[in-house]
């Protein structure tokens, strides 16, 4: 039964939206927005799972003081003054301390770790991109040619921004519709055989 | 260990430390850096400049603090550009992170229009922001029917038929078009859910690292334009006359991309060096 | 006396919080201003109504010829306004205004509103008249009138014919190839050298004594990507278990996080192992990208597994946690249908799965009748899409024909 009732709501509800999708009338579209309705509910439910999955494993690390568990009293004492300061009694979202939070360290912080990317892509392409064969040189010159854009390359600027829009535009294009074309009938078919109950692994194993 | 075999194994922190200290040049050391807006980005420029004032457009600001470098500036030379031309705009989030920081630029540059401008946009009058809700195409599908199906009030808690802009305004079909400002998934939904379900207008402002994927749908014309990175940003900003952060940025991008392109040139040397100088060992074996 | 100033000064405020009122107000468009004839434009012609297809029964399409003073003369249209009511009798101030549109448009699509409160209700089949005005500058012709009309709701998307028709060939071709499976017919799958490498990367970490790290990416559990994951997961798992060798699952999701612990321990329990299952190597982090992304190259960094498997939906942060694994010195094995991403894993990591490869994994590791049917029937699709992209590219290039375009330019109807 713990099985047999899943895949019996995913086919329902897989085809009747299925279904939905070509039918424009009323009362399919009032079905639909129930559907759409209960989907956000659900999904605030879930987010107490996840709240109470942080608050067991930080617990059980402190508890049983394993390796580099003061991190887990960091990240315990964050979420929850994150949350009291975000509700009314401390001001609110739009209060001076959740406020300051967010703009003094949420922020930054979130600007800092994105940004490890600029050096993380340097020490990357660095390593990765060696004339090793022709496929790598044709990448190596196509990465060039694209960094080279943003220099002020004086008379050469037009071309290079010329050479580096049509590669835009025509082979990256070209490759990314392909892969595109691939995946999205990927998608179809594993959403088929999800509503169909052929793909199961969801569900955990029998 | 010879020269070539220790450049080719160079200590990534090398990198590093060389990277780190040309981004910190250009903060010293400022020139300014040649734009060259492409049609792409001047299409988004253009389709605002010639809507009329009391057309309504709607924004979408999408992004999280992450990539708060690349979008905000379009974000606030955008705003600015539709304020200035009294378009009726609205905003809104789709992103859980970024709504407070849309909606203090929706306010701060609403503020900076007095400054610049001489008028200062009304809220509820000139521009409206909506907050943010949940599961993005969720509520792209439900404002394709009406915007009050997701926002049934606007951030601050007014409802939608009590702000005088939004009276009348029901779903896409009263606005004429939307741009998102996004790094993510949300452009996918967008295209999918708002243009492909609705028929909206639309264009992307998107990160470096996502724009190459939404070629495809300005070259079919599901969207009329696109904002790529911290350059689209910058020649954005050049299109306005309204040089901001993006184009003071550009300058550690040119360094940063230089720095790039040197140590790419140096690896290959040094492999190419290393793969002759093998060569001739064995050949003198 | 002072009643009687109380009494003036109450009126006096009364009217002027009125004009105030007035002129905040007036920034919306003014109500229907009246016009004044002079040199009326002729009226539009031959206004026709009918039912607007493929809606939910409350639209009307609304057509007409353009009035002959259309951009043209001192009687120049600006524009033609378009106005509903429930009897042709009714007078001007029951007349609802549907819409407007700009001069040179000779139709318009009159979509309401369902709900009976609502001021811009469309009522289903019920007697609907319309007039048409072609407006000039101030003035505005006779009527274009025409009625009566029903909406009625709509069963079937013309307009979505070609989706069917895919999903009807994909079906059936999806059942052939799943009844050839069965019988037994050897369906090729050319071989996944991200898929093959794991079970070695499985010994490495096995050998090292470290643990391996599966990242199911950052989408949720409705993500077809996270899906596909899924399956490779209880694999991972189930070869973790035989090995004994501990695994780490940091999920973003709580909906992901709590399959991914079914799968998991359903893992171990396929390989015999039951109680070697730890809940708390499958948990969840933080639903946010980049946080998500700092807890992972943490663990990596102090826990610098053997093996990092990435597979899922991934966006900026793949390249943060594959340079962390390089730097960590961990096998990585990623994959993803992000099309952006996978330079920047293939460049970063020792195996990488493209695309919808990803997806084909659960096919390839079962090789289940049902599985590898449908994965056929894919590849198959491909092909005659391929087929058609460049049947329609040579009709485009030697003739001209626009045949995708033309059935979908409005008004279609």
């Amino acid at each position: 039964m713990k099985r047999q009732i899943p895949l019996v709501l995913v086919f329902i509800f897989g085809m009747l939206l299925a279904i939905q999708y070509f039918v424009p009338s009323e009362p399919s579209q009032r079905g639909y927005e129930f559907v759409l309705d209960w989907i956000t509910i659900i999904g605030i439910f879930a987010m107490v799972l996840g709240i109470w999955s942080q608050v067991h494993v930080g617990w059980s690390k402190i508890k049983h003081r394993s390796e580099n568990w003061q991190y887990s009293i960091v990240a315990l004492v964050s979420m929850f003054a994150m949350i009291a300061f975000g509700l009314s009694p401390f001001g609110g979202l739009q209060g001076t301390i959740f406020r300051l939070i967010y703009n003094n360290v949420f922020i930054p912080i979130q600007a800092t770790i994105f940004s490890l990317l600029a050096f993380y892509i340097a020490s990357a392409s660095y390593r990765a991109f060696r004339a090793r064969s022709a496929v790598s040189t044709v990448l190596l010159v196509a990465a060039l040619l694209l960094m080279l854009r943003v220099l002020p390359m004086g008379p050469l600027a037009d071309p290079i921004s010329s050479i580096g829009s049509w590669m835009l535009l025509v082979p990256n294009l070209a490759a990314k519709r392909a892969i595109a074309i691939g995946v999205g009938l990927g998608g179809v078919a594993t959403a088929l055989k999800i509503v169909l109950g052929i793909e199961r692994s969801y569900l955990g194993k029998d | 260990m010879t020269f070539n075999e220790r450049l080719l194994a160079l200590d990534r922190r090398w990198v590093f430390l060389v990277l780190t200290i040309f981004v910190i040049i250009p903060i010293f050391v400022k020139f300014a850096v040649p734009l060259s807006p492409p049609k792409e980005v001047r299409d988004v420029y253009n389709f605002i400049e010639d809507l009329k004032p009391g057309d309504y457009i709607l924004i979408s600001l999408d992004y999280d603090p992450g990539s708060l470098a690349e979008l905000h500036p379009v974000a606030m030379a955008m705003l600015e550009q539709c304020y200035a031309k009294k378009l009726k705009v609205i905003t809104l989030t789709l992103s859980q992170t970024g709504a407070q920081m849309a909606e203090e630029a929706v306010r701060d540059v609403a503020d900076s229009c007095l400054v610049y401008h001489g008028f200062k946009p009304v809220p509820g009058i000139d521009y409206v922001y909506l907050g943010y809700k949940p599961y993005p195409g969720l509520i792209i599908l439900g404002m394709g029917m009406n915007f009050r199906i997701p926002f049934p009030q606007d951030y601050n808690g007014t409802t939608l038929d009590s702000i005088p802009m939004m009276r009348g305004i029901k779903n896409y079909d009263n606005i004429k078009g939307v741009i998102s400002l996004s790094a993510g998934n949300v452009s996918d939904m967008w295209v999918a859910d708002g243009n492909g379900r609705y028929n909206v207008k639309l264009a992307f402002a998107q990160t470096g690292v996502g724009v190459a994927d939404y070629y495809p749908y300005y070259q079919s014309g599901q969207i009329f334009g696109i904002i790529g990175g911290m350059k689209g940003a910058a020649e954005y900003e050049y299109l306005c006359k309204n040089p901001g952060t993006a184009t003071d940025a550009m300058r550690t991008q040119v360094f940063a991309h230089a720095v790039v392109i040197v140590f790419i040139i140096i690896g290959n040397l040094a492999f190419f060096l290393g793969r002759r100088a093998k060569a001739r060992t064995q050949e003198s074996k | 006396m002072k009643y009687i100033i109380l009494l003036f000064l109450t009126c006096l405020s009364l009217c002027l919080s009125q004009a105030i009122l007035a002129q905040t107000a007036s920034s919306d468009p003014p109500a229907e201003a009246a016009l004044v004839p002079s040199e009326p434009p002729a009226p539009p012609g031959n206004l026709t109504l009918k039912d607007l297809p493929n809606d939910d029964g409350h639209g009307i399409a609304v057509k007409w010829d353009l009035s002959p003073d259309d951009g043209a003369g001192a009687k120049s249209v600006i524009s033609y306004d378009i106005y509903r009511s429930l009897s042709p009798d009714a007078p001007d101030s029951l007349w609802k205004k549907a819409g407007t549109v700009v001069l040179g448009v000779k139709s318009y699509a009159d979509k309401g509103n369902r709900e009976s409160d609502n001021d811009d209700y469309l009522p289903k089949k019920t007697n609907l008249y319309y007039r048409v005005y072609a407006v000039g500058a101030g003035v505005r012709s006779v009527a274009a009138a025409a009625g009566p009309v029903q909406a009625y709701d709509n069963w079937f998307n013309t307009l979505k014919v070609p989706e069917l028709i895919f999903c009807v060939v994909f079906l059936i071709l999806t059942v052939r190839f799943i009844n050839m499976a069965k019988r037994g017919i050897d369906l090729y799958v050319r071989p996944l050298a991200g898929i093959e490498a794991i079970d070695e990367a499985i010994g490495r970490a096995t050998e090292m004594g470290k643990p391996i790290l599966y990242c199911l990416g950052i989408g949720t559990a409705g993500d077809i990507a996270t899906i596909a994951s899924f399956t490779i997961l209880g694999r991972v798992a189930r070869k973790v278990a035989e090995y004994q060798t501990s695994m780490i699952v940091p999920c973003i999701d709580p909906i992901v996080m709590t399959i991914a612990q079914e799968t998991v321990k359903a893992g171990y329990a396929d390989a015999g192992r039951p109680d070697a299952y730890k809940e708390d190597s499958v948990y969840y982090v933080t639903s946010q990208q980049f946080p998500y992304v700092a807890a992972v190259n943490g663990t990596i960094i102090r826990e610098k597994p053997a093996t990092n498997i990435y597979l899922g939906y991934f966006l900026a942060e793949s390249l943060l946690l594959a340079e962390t694994g390089v730097m960590a010195g961990s096998i990585q094995i990623a994959g993803t249908d992000q099309v952006s991403q996978l330079p920047f894993f293939v460049v970063a990591c020792d195996y990488t799965l493209l695309g919808e490869e990803l997806y084909a994994a659960s096919a390839y590791l079962g090789r289940e009748p049902l599985l590898l049917g449908t994965l056929k029937a894919q590849d198959y699709l491909k092909a005659i899409a391929l087929v058609c992209i460049f049947a329609l590219l040579a009709l485009r290039v030697f003739t001209g024909a626009d045949v995708i375009h033309k059935p979908f330019d409005m008004p279609w109807w």
